[in-house]
């Protein structure tokens, strides 16, 4: 990537016209996130941007790449490896990070697991979800990164929506969300003490609109799940759950075939897919806009175990 | 309150709610986020089952914004919420901030960033302490404006004559401060929609905008000049390849516009080059407006580092440069601020010592008298002198926010100690 590329090359004349305000905002939010990650970057001494293969990380590392342009991204990025992926995703992964000449580090949760650092639920329905705060911390600790961007938004939980744009996690790695450092015109405090680190959050005021009309904007590659496809499911508690992965089959459960795309990317044991033919960006763009539930609500089985769960497991050192 | 013209596009609006306990600021967000269709069903059945199971008898609007546990307990607000919304005319973020005293530091915070502070007041009791102690604080921190927004109309029958008392008073008040913003004032009801989003049919004697209205009109252009600043966060080196020759210099552009050939001087050492080139996010531009996150090419091979700042030389107002700084402060910890006192300071890009000389006073935000004191508290609002152990290139906050605000970090914990607004620099 340099300098001179042109990256505006991604909707007709009369589509720019239209989104011209949504653009003028996303100028801003560019500018935001940019910053932020040039800070924390020039603050911290060993950072480590989380990339999950998800939209939200796909959308950070472009910020990031663009933050030090035409220089190469001066720190790594992690990829917490459940174990439970779907394969688009780390074909996508591995293609994206040698397409963009980074450097990819990968934490296990199947080597916490066989190092007894976790124990793994079993049954049915057993997710690793939860697992990953470990395998993250553990990770963060070996390596001494002093700060971990990630692609958390505000919108996506009320509990994020509490969240620092560079927030502090202590020597446990736990988030304390009575005692945050303020912060005063986002003038960010990177100050800690050795075995703390820091979480940055360039990402905050995104909304799930704005991360699109970025992906429109500049072309950025995402797997090939987000868009419709025809795929096995199996109806649970109201999601789609894709059959032929971690997602074990219940008495009375028929799988079948539907038209699907999936709105966020995350363990393939609790992250379900929503019945669309949304083909391209434009077309998500338009369907986004129209929907009447959240993301995380419709795609996130994790969210909805009680009213404070993304709380309970933030506190944990969840992303 | 100026309105921007018709085609004119505007861009984002940052807004703080203020106000006391139970003046209605998160019902009032939730009524915006539910009336501009922000508002998704998933989130609108948890707040119905949470409404139940925290007692409130109907739909509990601020359960939107109050999203910890704790905040959903007690009923308030304790930390600042951030709740984003869009309509057809611009894209709005919100600050929700708390309304006890004892979290004014977030109210300061949240207020910080906003080009718009909405102070609510309950009509029934008027204006109170909180209503002065947040107006005063919105127009130190240099909002662009304030709405008045009266709230709970309905529980005083829409009385004309009530209204006009709570808005000429605020607006009294606020002329008499030391950095006066144009007031607006509404009478609404955030429950039950009145001049929110829409109209009222109680308020025909009422004929300015709803508050979704107003704030979709607001001007907020920067409103002052002093010329481009650029406190370089980073120098980008990439060290090899086609750009081995590339040295360019990141950071965010305050103060004014600055374009290819202008002159800049770096400072605090002096020289003076030329901008070679600009980009932004990646591509080049040939001229940058505030708030632009910029990398500048400079003409000349010149010694810039982490810093510095880049001053455009022809700027209405020079950039001072010193050790010595008067500021107001908003103390943010428990540990007291008095004289003798070492923090870390953050001023732009650059870190250092300061050591606290003198305390002239304290705010008494209901009176607005100036106390003489000699110690600031949690929440308290001062005046202090500090000496810094490297000189900083700045402005007066009232000249160009951006280039007058520090923060002060506590040594021991590393938290956020103070927020403050340099009123004088010297050497």
């Amino acid at each position: 990537m340099s300098l001179d590329v042109n990256l505006d090359t991604g909707s007709s004349d009369a589509a720019q016209a239209q989104h011209e305000a949504a653009h003028l905002h996303l100028d801003v939010l560019t500018d935001e996130a940019i910053t932020i990650i040039r800070e924390v970057a020039a603050e911290c001494e060993n950072p480590v941007l989380l990339f999950s293969g998800g939209k939200d990380s796909a959308v950070l590392l472009h910020l990031a790449l663009l933050a030090f342009a035409p220089a190469r991204l001066p720190f790594p990025v992690m990829h917490v490896d459940t174990g439970h992926n779907f394969a688009e995703v780390i074909e996508y992964r591995d293609r994206l990070v040698a397409d963009w000449g980074v450097r990819l580090v990968v934490a296990s949760v199947q080597e916490s697991i066989d190092a007894g650092r976790v124990v793994e639920d079993t049954g049915p329905r057993a997710s690793r979800n939860r697992l990953q705060s470990v395998t993250l911390l553990d990770a963060i600790g070996e390596h001494g990164f002093d700060a971990a961007f990630g692609g958390g938004r505000r919108d996506e939980d009320k509990a994020r929506a509490k969240e620092r744009i560079l927030s502090f996690r202590d020597r446990q790695g736990r988030w304390d969300p009575r005692q945050q450092r303020p912060e005063p015109w986002g003038v960010l405090n990177a100050r800690i003490r050795k075995g703390e680190h820091l979480r940055a959050f360039p990402l905050s005021n995104w909304t799930e609109v704005d991360i699109w009309n970025y992906i429109a904007l500049h072309e950025v590659p995402l797997p090939s799940i987000y868009y419709s496809h025809t795929r096995t499911v199996v109806e649970r508690d109201g999601m789609l759950l894709s059959v032929g992965g971690p997602v074990v089959l219940e008495d009375g459960e028929a799988p079948f075939d539907a038209v699907v795309r999936y709105r966020t990317v995350g363990d393939a044991s609790c992250t379900g897919a929503v019945e669309s033919t949304a083909r391209t960006v434009q077309d998500v763009i338009a369907e986004v806009a129209a929907a009447r539930i959240t993301e995380r609500g419709a795609t996130r089985a994790d969210d909805t175990f009680s009213e404070s769960a993304m709380e309970d497991r933030k506190r944990e050192g969840y992303f | 309150m100026s309105t921007a013209t018709a085609t004119a596009l505007r861009g984002t609006l940052r807004i703080a709610t203020a106000g006391s306990v139970d003046d209605g600021k998160s019902t009032l967000i939730g009524r915006l986020l539910h009336d501009t269709k922000t508002v998704f069903e998933d989130q609108l059945s948890a707040v119905i089952k949470a409404s139940r199971r925290y007692g409130d008898g109907e739909t509990n609007l601020a359960l939107l914004t109050d999203g910890l546990r704790a905040e959903r307990e007690q009923g308030i607000t304790i930390d600042v919420a951030h709740r984003y919304f869009a309509t057809p005319e611009r894209s709005f973020i919100v600050a929700d901030t708390p309304g006890h005293a004892q979290y004014t530091r977030n109210m300061v915070t949240g207020a910080s960033t906003a080009d718009v502070a909405i102070v609510l007041v309950d009509a029934r009791h008027g204006v109170v302490e909180q209503t002065r102690r947040h107006a005063f604080i919105a127009t130190l921190l240099a909002v662009k404006g304030i709405v008045v927004a009266v709230n709970k109309m309905d529980l005083i029958d829409w009385d004309e004559a009530e209204f006009d008392i709570i808005a000429k008073e605020v607006e009294a008040y606020v002329e008499a401060l030391p950095t006066p913003v144009p007031v607006v004032a509404i009478p609404l009801s955030a429950l039950l929609g009145d001049n929110v989003v829409g109209g009222s049919v109680h308020t025909p004697w009422y004929d300015g905008p709803p508050l979704l209205q107003l704030l979709e009109q607001f001007d907020n252009q920067p409103r002052i000049a002093v010329g481009p600043r650029l406190h370089v966060q980073r120098v980008i080196r990439p060290q090899g390849g086609e750009f081995a020759d590339f040295r360019g210099y990141a950071g965010v552009l305050s103060g004014g516009t600055l374009a290819v050939g202008d002159t800049v001087t770096v400072q605090p050492n002096g020289i003076t080059s030329t901008v070679r080139a600009l980009h932004r996010a990646g591509r080049p531009v040939e001229r940058a407006e505030i708030g632009h996150a910029l990398v500048v090419e400079l003409a000349d091979k010149v010694d810039v580092a982490r810093g510095d700042v880049l001053v455009g030389a022809d700027s209405a107002t020079p950039a001072h440069v010193g050790e010595t700084v008067e500021i107001d402060i908003c103390w943010m910890i428990d540990a007291p601020l008095t004289v003798g006192s070492r923090y870390w300071f953050k001023h732009g890009s650059r870190t250092g010592r300061a050591t606290v000389t003198a305390i002239d006073h304290c705010h008494d935000l209901a009176t607005l008298e100036r106390v003489p004191t000699d110690r600031l508290g949690l929440n308290d609002l001062g005046h202090i002198r500090l000496q810094l152990s490297e000189p900083i290139v700045a402005d007066r906050y009232v000249d160009n926010p951006d280039g007058g605000r520090l923060i002060l970090i506590d040594e021991a914990t590393n938290t956020t100690a103070g927020a403050a607004m340099v009123t004088s620099i010297a050497p």
